[in-house]
């Protein structure tokens, strides 16, 4: 939310827009007219409210009035250009339930089932976001015509999708953690957009798993300082700076946390929000509530038995009950899984098996699929490899 | 979201098709034509879906340099004619999955070549490393 010092325009503008959007759409815009509306509307809110010297007493109505015109010019221009009746249906008014879904329906548009992964991050973070095109093609790497395209193609594919209340809030859920856990180190703060983005969605709907996953992000933003060196290095979680940990962050999302427990309504990103949690708890990794974490884990693989729970299990029985009970539970898991051989080499390693481990160590190396990952297993290989 | 290196090799790979085997300099001309046409087209398909990252071709003229003063020395003929593969090109695309990177990957390999025959050449698919996850436990 805004300080209590008041939001700038340009912050304010940036809240409403996907709001203003969203009104547009219920009132049966197309998607692309719709945002080129809502464009002009911004245009003329910056010049006008300079002019004034103030801002409308109800910005967010200003602007919704404003950009229903621009809407409904363009339609006109459009019609009579093709010569063809106009046929505009009078705009309905605003109800006072209305207005909190406007940003939840709007996400439930982007996050269409329709969708592309990708396609549904670049449109989020277009639409709703407010991010430039550009940015979001600095964020992702790609050229800037690449990203156009991805979200024109996308308008198009929900050009003709109606909206509904009762859309995928799993899918937008599972889009904005994309959009956070990418972790892309380009221009534009991911991360930062998507716990914007998921308070938004908070504020407009009860759902227990969305207050989960914005506490999941916070909980591990909080993080965010100590999990690189200043020359890039990755620090594992057991070996981080806990004194660098974010406290404000990481109360704000235990509360959050508490709230979602609360309505009693468990889901995964509940429990690997508590997971996290109890590491935020910790002073250190060998202080931390391990056999609590396995509890939790088991939660996880209950509510939703994916190979990276199970992997992920096992490194908190590692940690609880020892080298061979993790072992044990590695048995369960595939060995194609992500992050399989880098889990077993620790996992040896403590066990005292320092040949396997390190021969472990350098597949794990292999398969990394990330520079600073590679780079740290294979430092862990050539410790090994010395003296042993 | 994933991003991958299809890479174009003049040899190399597994056994290449018979058409595949034909060098380019045997084509005819708009057999050569015809084959760069489908190259561009793919680019485009490739833009068009907002999955085009890059496309590049290498001239298989090169030179290895390494650090060692005379020893060390620019190399540009003798061992290359007998190496087995040459890089001829590559495109960079960002795609959802690994599945629509092969999908992409097995339609580039279908250009033509003589007789206006799908090459159906080899094409290597390498995934690049990302950045690390935010989420890790």
């Amino acid at each position: 939310m805004a300080a209590a010092s008041g939001p700038t325009a340009e912050e304010l503008l940036k809240e409403l827009a996907p709001q203003v959007l969203g009104v547009l759409l219920r009132r049966g815009a197309p998607f692309a007219a719709a945002e080129d509306a809502v464009q002009e509307a911004l245009l003329e809110a910056v010049r006008r409210w300079a002019e004034d010297g103030a801002q409308p007493a109800d910005p967010r109505g200003w602007l919704v009035t404003v950009a229903w015109r621009k809407h409904l010019d363009a339609v006109r221009t459009d019609a009579a250009r093709r010569r063809r009746e106009v046929r505009v249906a009078a705009a309905p008014d605003p109800g006072p339930t209305e207005q909190s879904d406007d940003t939840l329906l709007l996400l439930l548009m982007c996050c269409h089932p329709s969708l592309s992964r990708p396609s549904a991050v670049a449109l989020t973070l277009r639409a709703v976001g407010g991010l430039t095109t550009d940015q979001i093609a600095r964020a992702y790497m790609v050229p800037v015509t690449t990203m156009a395209q991805r979200i024109s193609r996308a308008r198009r594919t929900i050009a003709g999708e109606r909206l509904t209340r009762s859309g995928d809030l799993g899918g937008v859920l599972h889009v904005l953690y994309l959009i956070f856990n990418e972790g892309h180190s380009g221009t534009a703060d991911l991360s930062t957009e998507a716990i914007r983005l998921c308070r938004q969605l908070v504020r407009t709907t009860e759902d227990p798993e969305a207050q989960g996953l914005l506490s999941l992000m916070l909980l591990h933003h909080a993080r965010r300082a100590s999990r690189f060196d200043p020359d890039g290095t990755l620090v594992p979680l057991d070996s981080q700076d806990r004194a660098r940990w974010d406290t404000a962050l990481i109360a704000e999302g235990v509360g959050v946390l508490q709230g979602a427990l609360a309505l009693d309504r468990l889901g995964p990103y509940q429990a690997e929000a508590a997971i996290a949690a109890l590491h935020a708890d910790a002073p250190s990794a060998r202080e931390t509530d391990w056999p609590q974490v396995v509890t939790w884990y088991d939660e996880l693989v209950a509510l939703s038995d994916t190979p990276v729970a199970r992997l992920n299990r096992a490194v908190a029985v590692g940690e609880a009950d020892g080298p061979q009970a993790g072992l044990r539970a590695l048995a369960d898991v595939p060995e194609d899984v992500h992050r399989h051989a880098a889990v077993e080499a620790h996992l040896r390693e403590r066990a005292g098996e320092r040949q396997r481990a390190r021969e472990l160590f350098i597949l794990a190396a292999r398969r990394a699929t990330s520079a600073p990952e590679r780079d740290h297993l294979t430092r862990r290989a050539a410790a090994l490899g010395a003296g042993s | 979201m994933a991003r991958y290196l299809l890479l174009k090799h003049y040899r190399g790979g597994p056994q290449p098709t018979p058409e595949g085997s034909v060098p380019m300099g045997e084509w005819t001309a708009q057999e050569v034509s015809d084959h760069i046409a489908f190259m561009n087209q793919v680019a485009d398909d490739l833009r068009e879906r907002g999955e085009f990252v890059d496309a590049q071709a290498l001239s298989p003229e090169g030179t290895f340099v390494r650090a060692g003063g005379e020893a060390g020395r620019p190399v540009t003929d003798g061992p290359f004619a007998e190496t087995k593969d040459l890089v001829a090109g590559w495109m960079v695309i960002d795609v959802e999955s690994e599945e629509r990177a092969h999908e992409a990957a097995a339609f580039l390999s279908s250009a033509p070549g003589p007789g206006g025959r799908a090459i159906n050449e080899w094409i290597e698919v390498r995934p690049f490393l990302t950045e690390p996850p935010t989420v890790t436990d």
